[in-house]
């Protein structure tokens, strides 16, 4: 009978305990607490308790403001408070949807409303794919081995640490009758064009700045959706010979569309709630050819002489209704097809 | 002493001495700033507590739009600073500090400021609720320089809208300058032309009567100006809604031949051009019916809502005593709102002869101001119409409406606000 040989324990493991020890006995100490918290409300009940101080943050300060915007829209009147407003039912939805002809906002009453809302769902199609195309090809480019792959990772990723205002003023000095892009078209011979002004030129730098601002964000998820897909799918196709494209649409992107089903929701959320960078960089013009949900809102709420907090949170929530909608649609869409596939 | 007993001893006198001392009374000023007003405003204020050492002001220097747009919402919640310094005089009246029963001498404050108390107080009201820091008026200034390089006589007083138009077009034409005329992007700088033009804005019951000929016939004029680019659309249509957008930034960079703005601006010209060309305000062009600006300014008053009501008496006191005004407008070159200053004059502390210029007319215009363009910083519905006017006229330049949906658009908006007032 051979003697079992002694285990070693090394420097770095005993290292490794002695400053483990102290956070063990401060969870054994907390132990005793919950174990009596267990004892007397039952494992549910303890779920609750941990889960009730963020509730009550949630619901102080995202569910009650919700509520409070519902009832001001059967407001009306120019005070802040509730009590002092003037019960106006319906009033402010009427308002916003009086129309001659929903597809001519000349003919509504609230024309810049409809105005806003045709722009709004403009820029959500138009960025929402483009984003979503151009974040995928980001992301494959970045998932293959090439040199400096931190480095490239590192400069798509940088517009999102900037400030949205920021994002918008550097724009604003490349695109202003004087700025950069104007100074490098000039020597060639182009005359200077007033990208901010006219106004399909504005709807395309506010959909384009947009998508630089975001893309990092978007193609960081993408990339850790391709980064998951086993490596040996990809070296069996290629020993079944499988072509590139195939291996795209057949492993690739099946094996994606759970990140890509989140990038298109955040993508369609962000995108409905634009206002920040669009603000700073067109201040919703030329006209009102980039005035969008969001500004509208602010604008009639906040922005004019009698602040109209009525037709505003009705406006809002007119938005939200269409963006639960779009949501919904979504995660159903996802859905059936995570159905389609488990059969 | 020993030792042993000293120590316990200067403890007990520091402890004693800081629980018996009085901790000062703390404002909050809000501030916002076109120019140098900011620094002259620290620097008279920082004197106030050395002469005031109960007082303790902490100036909140803060954006123009945070004034106009946060600072409305503050008072309606019964919230805000203790003083602040803002333009909207009128519209926020109803949260403005009584001053009448807390300055030393009321009487001085009737006397230097009662011009302008109605332009600050509810309709019907004979509050002090504060003073104006500065008087303002809207006018044009020019580029001189441009003006003489393309050998172009500078129109003089008494020439119309349509003839600055014709000679601005001519300067432009000649020296490569993008925008021969650029007018802020307001209703209220709109006002003025207007009213030149024979717009009437009030009716007999004081009420709004916006659209008519004289109104007409500028609103057809900026359209006009943009169709053949004397105005370019960068400024009146690169916007949306009632924002404001200024071409104080193009005339300093001479990218404009005139630019209708306002008094307020000739302390930050002094700053932006200095000397690189010759500027100067020249008077008001005419209309058929007047060759007037629109008075304005803004005014430091106290809010209501303060706990400290005598200590913010005793800084506007102060602050508004004949000396200190003084020296505060002649540092920050505004037009002074104190009868006392404006009949024994000022003397303004700058070299530059554009100043100088621009200051003698601004004051001059201030003579000359139409009865009608009086009476429209005391007219309660002013900002609502000029918030309606410059948003439907900046759709015009764009192109989306014409100008008859716009009037129609513009008295729309009007009436919908007042109802919505008035609910």
């Amino acid at each position: 009978m051979t003697a079992k040989p002694k285990r070693k324990v090394g420097v770095r493991a005993r290292l490794a305990g002695l400053l483990i020890a102290p956070a063990r006995r401060a969870m054994d100490l907390i132990d005793i607490p919950m174990h009596a918290l267990q004892r007397r409300l039952g494992t549910g009940g303890v779920a609750a308790a941990m889960l009730a101080p963020n509730m009550l943050v949630f619901g102080v300060f995202v569910l009650f403001p919700m509520f409070l915007n519902v009832l001001y829209s059967f407001t009306g009147g120019g005070a802040l408070f509730l009590n002092e407003r003037v019960f106006v039912g319906t009033l402010q939805y009427e308002t916003l949807l009086d129309c001659g002809s929903y597809a001519d906002p000349a003919t509504c009453r609230e024309d810049r409303f409809w105005r806003a809302a045709g722009n709004t769902a403009f820029f959500v199609v138009i960025q929402v794919v483009a984003l979503v195309i151009v974040s995928l090809m980001t992301a494959l480019v970045l998932n293959r081995e090439m040199r400096a792959r931190g480095f490239w990772r590192a400069v798509f990723f940088f517009p999102v640490l900037l400030s949205p205002v920021v994002v918008a003023l550097i724009w604003k000095w490349i695109l202003q009758r004087n700025g950069v892009l104007n100074a490098m078209l000039v020597p060639l011979g182009i005359e200077p064009v007033l990208w901010l002004v006219e106004r399909q030129w504005a709807m395309f730098w506010a959909i384009f700045v947009a998508i630089w601002a975001h893309l990092g964000f978007y193609t960081l998820i993408l990339l850790a959706g391709l980064q998951a897909i086993p490596r040996d799918l990809y070296e069996a196709a290629e020993m079944d010979g499988t072509s590139r494209w195939r291996a795209l649409t057949r492993i690739t992107l099946p094996l994606l569309w759970p990140s890509l089903v989140v990038v298109i929701l955040l993508a369609l959320i962000r995108a409905v709630q634009v206002f920040d960078e669009v603000f700073v960089l067109t201040g919703g013009g030329p006209g009102t050819a980039t005035l969008f949900l969001v500004q509208y809102i602010y604008e009639t709420g906040l922005a004019q002489q009698v602040r109209n907090l009525g037709l505003a949170s009705a406006a809002s929530i007119l938005m939200a209704l269409v963006l639960i909608v779009l949501t919904l649609l979504q995660l159903l869409a996802a859905a059936r097809r995570e159905r389609r596939e488990n059969r | 002493m020993t030792g042993k007993m000293v120590l316990p001893a200067a403890l007990a006198a520091m402890l004693g001495g800081s629980a018996f001392a009085q901790e000062p009374v703390e404002l909050r000023f809000m501030w916002y700033s076109d120019g140098n007003e900011g620094e002259v405003i620290a620097d008279l204020v920082s004197r106030f507590e050395e002469e005031n050492p109960d007082i303790r002001v902490v100036l909140d220097n803060v954006a123009y739009a945070v004034i106009r747009d946060q600072l409305p919402v503050q008072l309606e919640a019964g919230q805000g600073p203790d003083l602040a310094r803002v333009t909207t005089l009128k519209d926020l009246a109803p949260h403005w500090l009584d001053l009448r029963g807390l300055v030393e001498e009321p009487a001085y404050w009737e006397e230097n400021f009662g011009n302008y108390l109605d332009w600050m107080r509810p309709e019907g009201s004979d509050i002090i609720p504060g003073y104006m820091t500065q008087l303002t008026v809207t006018g044009p200034f020019v580029n001189r320089t441009l003006f003489e390089q393309a050998g172009v006589e500078l129109p003089g007083e008494g020439a119309t809208w349509d003839e600055w138009a014709a000679a601005v077009n001519e300067v432009a034409a000649d020296q490569g300058i993008p925008m021969p005329l650029a007018i802020d992007r307001s209703g209220h700088r709109f006002a003025g032309p207007a009213i030149s033009m024979g717009a009437q804005f009030i009716a007999d019951d004081g009420s709004p009567a916006i659209i008519d000929d004289g109104f007409k016939a500028m609103a057809e004029r900026i359209a006009g100006w943009h169709e053949d680019g004397t105005m370019s659309p960068e400024i009146w249509g690169s916007v949306s809604g009632t924002t404001l957008r200024a071409a104080n930034e193009e005339f300093a960079n001479a990218q404009v031949v005139m630019y209708y703005s306002g008094s307020w601006q000739i302390g930050q010209f002094a700053e932006t051009i200095g000397d690189a060309f010759d500027w100067a305000a020249v008077p008001n062009p005419c209309g058929p019916a007047a060759c007037t600006g629109i008075p304005g300014g803004a005014g430091v008053v106290g809010i209501k809502y303060t706990e400290h009501p005598e200590e913010v008496a005793r800084l506007m006191d102060w602050l508004a005593s004949e000396p200190v005004l003084k020296e505060f407008y002649e540092r920050t070159l505004f037009l002074p709102g104190h009868a006392g200053l404006t009949a024994s004059g000022l003397e303004y502390q700058s070299d530059n002869p554009s100043v100088k210029e621009s200051l003698d007319t601004f004051v001059r215009s201030v003579g000359q101001l139409a009865p009608l363009a009086n009476r429209m910083p005391a007219w309660d519905w002013a900002n609502i119409v000029y918030f309606a006017t410059v948003s439907r006229l900046g759709q015009v330049v764009a192109g989306e409406l014409s100008l008859e949906d716009a009037y129609r658009r513009i008295e729309e908006d009007v009436d919908q606000q007042i109802a919505e007032a008035q609910r």
